[in-house]
């Protein structure tokens, strides 16, 4: 049985492909315990660093930075899975109807055009309705970004439950917005849930976009490392950069165990 | 079952009752992306077609100008007979060339990854998979920073290997085209092996087993048979490994510095500041997504080829 699954070096060359994704972030998580001022001497383990992230000079730019890129992606995620979540109720639950097969196309655009070319037009469209760069034109395509990644885990889900349930609760007299509440809702959940945090993480993680439509004076997280990080490493930005990886661990993990959970058969 | 309990789908082929609502539930998601992306797209079109203002902006009239600076030269002072223009198809054959290999790297590290993964028993491949998408949920930013810290002149790669005296002197990988390579490959791996490990897992092992048993040696069969059936994602990974490194900005930006331009920088420097020159940029940008728009209509052509066997 094992034989013909079993290819000489395939073993090793998985060691190294999870040693080359994860040696830098190991390395800049241990760099960032440093106690050294300079990035390239160790000086033994310190939390200085982090200390200066909320104390330093920088951390009042650090702080708004985080402050804006947090809200953004709440915003962002909660407003792009309310979307998402009515444009796969329609997709999967509607039929056949004229203008589904754009609808599909349309959905998935921000796929398919590259991440630069979304910024160049997006950076002219506002330039020509004259929304002065800022919070709001972050946020506004923020959430357009945002909607594919939350429908993908959203559909699938849906895909997977059977309409007998809603059927089912229409048929004892449910409203349609009691059967989608009280029947639909429930189940799509674990759905609902990834696909808010991946949009969520999506957004936060946005730079390109971001740097074109941001403005002079607003910086996200992504935009405020990026500018320091020109002038070169510094360990604050390396505590930075750790945290915003724990941060991340959290959230995959959480959407891990959601995911496993929701798998699960619905009981009938 | 049902057919007997449906008598909302009997009469009207509803059962759910969302059909006369799909207007409503969809408006917000055409909106959206109605008025802020597909809109755009076409504004965009239109200011590659425009006459640059000399701060920024444009003026409305008509030009070619900008498709012109970037395929045609007519010397330093414009009077000489109009030549090729080599300065950005170079750029554009460095980036595809760049995400070309990052694409290759990706596919030779990603797919005996994803095999080996597809062949765990059912209870650990969950971790495995886990632990490849770990990285791809890190910002991308971040992953880029950390591999620059990694693999600078005196940083811990080059120290390490200056100490057990691989090397004699660092290696100078920052700005380097391999530097952008590998930021390239390291940005996009899991891309890679997530559309792969889908396929290898799909595939039925006894017809490697059929093969074996016939006395075909291992790499034969994974030649001859393996590969042509996994074949829809091992181009589903390319695809989504090379268009993003196409279009990249973060890593030949970070790990290239000014000397290994690529597209992404090229379109990012005509919106900044009064240097820039907006319909030039749009240009730039309208040829990379027909570029994109290509790769993409010959995976729909490839993928429709391996449904039909």
């Amino acid at each position: 049985m094992k034989g013909v699954r079993h290819y000489p070096g395939f073993y090793a060359i998985t060691l190294g492909c999870l040693f080359v994704l994860y040696a830098p972030l190991v390395v800049v998580t241990i760099y960032s315990f440093n106690a050294s001022t300079s990035i390239t001497t160790w000086g033994g383990v310190s939390l200085r660093w982090y200390g200066e992230v909320f104390t330093g000079p920088e951390s009042a730019r650090f702080g708004a930075a985080a402050w804006n890129s947090i809200t953004i992606a709440l915003i962002a995620s909660v407003t792009s899975t309310a979307i998402a979540t009515a444009a796969a109720v329609a997709m999967l639950r509607g039929g056949a109807f004229k203008g589904k097969s754009a609808t599909f196309a349309l959905i998935n655009l921000p796929l398919m055009v590259p991440e630069i070319v979304i910024a160049v037009a997006t950076l002219i469209f506002f330039s020509v309705i004259g929304l002065t760069p800022g919070y709001l034109t972050i946020l506004i395509a923020h959430i357009t970004f945002c909607i594919p990644f939350a429908y993908l885990p959203i559909a699938a889900r849906l895909q997977g439950i059977e309409a007998m349930y809603e059927q089912a609760a229409r048929d004892l007299y449910a409203t349609r917005a009691q059967a989608f509440a009280l029947i639909l809702l429930p189940l799509l959940a674990p759905g609902v849930i990834s696909g808010a945090l991946l949009a969520f993480i999506i957004s936060l993680d946005d730079f390109i976009i971001t740097n074109f439509v941001k403005g002079a004076g607003m910086e996200t997280l992504p935009t405020a490392i990026f500018g320091s990080v020109k002038q070169g490493i510094k360990p604050n930005i390396m505590a930075i950069s750790t945290l915003m990886l724990a941060v991340s661990v959290v959230f995959v993990t959480l959407s891990y165990l959601i995911n496993k959970r929701g798998n699960m058969p619905p009981n009938p | 079952m049902a057919g007997l309990l449906s008598k909302h789908a009997a009469k009207s082929g509803d059962p759910t009752g969302y059909r006369n609502i799909i207007a409503p539930l969809l408006a917000p998601t055409w909106g959206m992306i109605g008025i802020f992306l597909l809109l755009p797209v076409i504004l965009m079109a239109v200011y590659s077609v425009l006459t640059k203002e000399f701060r920024g902006g444009v003026e409305w009239q008509f030009s070619l100008a900008a498709y012109d600076q970037f395929f045609v030269t007519r010397g330093l002072f414009g009077d000489e007979p109009a030549q090729i223009e080599w300065t950005y198809i170079a750029i554009f054959w460095r980036s595809i060339w760049q995400a070309g290999l990052a694409t290759a790297l990706c596919l030779m590290i990603g797919f005996p990854t994803a095999w080996f993964i597809a062949t765990r028993p059912a209870s650990s491949r969950g971790i495995w998979l886990f632990a490849i998408t770990i990285p791809y949920w890190v910002n991308l930013l971040i992953r880029t920073v950390s591999l620059k810290f990694l693999i600078r002149d005196n940083g811990p790669l080059n120290e390490g290997l200056l100490a057990m005296g691989v090397i004699n002197t660092p290696l100078p990988l920052v700005n380097t085209d391999l530097a952008v390579m590998l930021g390239l490959f390291y940005s996009y791996l899991p891309f890679m092996v997530l559309p792969i490990y889908a396929a290898v897992e799909r595939y039925n092992f006894a017809l490697s087993e059929a093969a074996s048993d016939l006395y075909a040696p291992r790499w034969a069969v994974l030649r001859d048979i393996v590969l042509p059936l996994v074949r829809p994602g091992l181009i589903a990974g390319c695809i989504l490994v090379f268009v993003p490194s196409l279009g990249a900005f973060l890593a030949p930006d970070l790990l290239g510095g000014a000397k290994n331009f690529m597209i992404g920088s090229l379109i990012e420097e005509q919106f900044k500041g009064s240097m820039g020159n907006w319909p030039f940029g749009a240009a730039v940008a309208m040829i990379l997504m027909t570029l994109v728009l290509i790769v993409l209509m010959f995976y729909a052509r490839a993928a429709n080829k391996g449904g039909a066997r």
